[in-house]
């Protein structure tokens, strides 16, 4: 699905990725964790190419999209829930999910309907909210909103910058577990956390990234088990 | 005042109310989709009415509109291919003071090309004296024309920005643009659209404004400050709020004629404008949770 050789990338002079390379198979959830500032959101916005990279390449599907640019890479079937929801704000609910399957609707897919039903019933509350503007929301809903935004987009991978952030435990039970249900729909999923507990719980694979290079990789289990792991994103301590 | 009078100054504000309302509205535009406002946006509306006067002199009149309106829509893409597209993640403030820069420019250019004469296309229908008397009151069929044409721009755009997709992708540029390019959505080409939407309504009322108001190269600004007065008052963004302010402060100027110096009348919207920046910064009908939303 998604091949991530050498990647390397940054802002300015600072190179804040260093050679990563990653892979995530069809039908897999793969999660990376990582503390903060180790990388994981640049990787993501070079992959959906709103960073440039400067070294490696992206495939994804077979295809070269390091240079696609970042308007373009929804449309080939990758979509990114960013980093603090980012939904419009001062839009509907419904305006906002109807953006989401835009690439959709450019190519003439006439089922835009079945796919906002969908959203509603994987998210009930947005059906209830659909005319409220998306920015009243509460931030679990939010978080909602812009997985129920990326999804109408019909991708086959996609891919969550820290769904969890700044939710009651309750909530991000709720959000992990539409996680779950949109890999048996067959999406394939790229999960990005520093709840490493939970993102681990609901992996296949994990990586693990600090300071912009891959430190550890393995099946969940592995990572979960794994004393540095435990020591530095579990918070156990290990004798 | 007899009423006689009344009617004739309730004209006299709805016809300069709704010019303002759509240079407000040609203001939300641009706002809407870049988060700036576009100072340079009377100048579209002297445009339009300038090249329309000198096309009418080769062709049937409807025809030199047409054209105009076009061919402002051209500049106003033109100016924002060649001014903004390329920056690179730019501060609202330095693209404000770009659309400060390009106003100025224009207003030079148009000097050099039509210099300082005041101008006007002729009356659509009749000439200057021929009037329809409602309601006792003796109205020029230009004002109707003004009236008529603005109506209909406003009603289709609000459809635009509502019910078409275009609309509603220009919107999401404005309440998100990373989120907008995420859903596929290309954001430099909707702010090249919102110049040239601006640009074209602008030209539109600058023409059919023209044979009542007049078109001379510095008719800019000062229809730039009453429409961002108007803006301001409906809610920035706000393109049906921006109709009812503008209808507002047409009629406020209207009847502060009637009470006081004429000379005031441009400082009545000037007040008005700081009034509102201290009291609603919002606007009038602005949704406060919309705008404590939004960046600037």
């Amino acid at each position: 699905m998604l091949k991530i050789k050498n990647l390397e990338a940054g802002y300015g002079k600072l190179r804040v990725l260093k050679k990563i390379s990653l892979h995530v198979d069809p039908g897999e959830i793969v999660t990376l964790i990582g503390a903060n500032g180790a990388g994981k959101t640049t990787l993501l916005s070079t992959i959906t190419g709103l960073i440039r990279s400067c070294g490696g390449e992206i495939v994804l599907k077979g295809e070269n999209i390091t240079r696609t640019p970042a308007e373009k890479i929804v449309g080939k079937g990758c979509s990114l829930v960013p980093e603090g929801r980012q939904v419009f704000a001062t839009m509907t609910v419904r305006e906002n999910l109807v953006l989401g399957g835009y690439v959709q609707h450019a190519r003439g897919n006439k089922k835009f309907r079945d796919y906002l039903e969908h959203i509603y019933e994987l998210f009930p509350v947005l059906k209830e909210r659909w005319d409220q503007l998306a920015g009243t929301l509460s931030g679990g809903e939010q978080q909602m909103l812009a997985m129920g935004r990326a999804l109408m987009a019909r991708p086959s991978l996609i891919m969550l910058d820290e769904p969890s952030t700044g939710l009651a435990p309750l909530v991000v039970k709720a959000i992990f577990g539409v996680i779950r249900r949109m890999r048996e729909e067959g999406n394939t999923v790229l999960l990005i956390e520093q709840n490493a507990k939970a993102a681990l719980g609901v992996a296949d694979r994990g990586y693990v990234i600090e300071t912009g290079k891959i430190i550890l990789q393995g099946p969940s289990e592995d990572l979960l088990a794994n004393k540095d792991v435990q020591r530095a994103y579990l918070g156990r301590d290990v004798e | 005042m007899s009423f006689e009078l009344f009617i004739q100054y309730v004209f006299a504000g709805l016809t300069y109310g709704i010019i303002y309302a759509i240079v407000a509205i040609g203001f939300n535009i641009i706002y809407n989709t870049t988060g700036i406002i576009n100072f340079a946006q009377g100048e579209f509306v002297m445009l339009g009415g300038m090249i329309a006067i000198s096309l009418q002199k080769m062709m049937p009149l409807p025809l030199a509109i047409a054209l105009a309106v076009a061919i402002t829509m051209v500049v106003g893409a033109l100016i924002e291919i060649v001014f903004i597209r390329w920056l690179d993640r730019p501060s609202v403030l330095r693209l404000i003071i770009i659309t400060i820069g390009i106003s100025i420019l224009s207003r030079e250019v148009a000097l050099h090309i039509w210099g300082e004469s005041v101008r006007a296309l002729p009356y659509f229908v009749g000439n200057e004296i021929s009037a329809i008397s409602i309601l006792g009151a003796r109205v020029s069929p230009q004002v109707l024309w003004v009236m008529g044409v603005c109506t209909v721009m406003v009603i289709l755009l609000s459809l635009f920005f509502r019910y078409t997709l275009t609309g509603q992708k220009m919107q999401a540029c404005s309440a998100n643009r990373k989120a907008a390019i995420l859903c596929g959505i290309n954001a430099r080409n909707m702010v090249t659209l919102s110049f040239m939407l601006s640009a074209g309504i602008g030209a539109l009322a600058g023409c059919v404004m023209s044979p009542i108001t007049y078109t001379s190269y510095d008719g800019g600004p000062d229809l730039a400050i009453k429409g961002f007065t108007v803006a301001i008052m409906g809610g920035l963004g706000n393109s049906m709020a921006a109709v009812t302010a503008g209808l507002m402060l047409g009629l406020i100027e209207a009847f502060s004629i009637s009470l006081m110096p004429m000379a005031y009348k441009d400082a009545i919207a000037i007040a008005i404008l700081l009034l509102i920046l201290f009291i609603r910064p919002h606007g009038l009908f602005g949704r406060k949770d919309a705008a404590g939303l939004k960046e600037f």
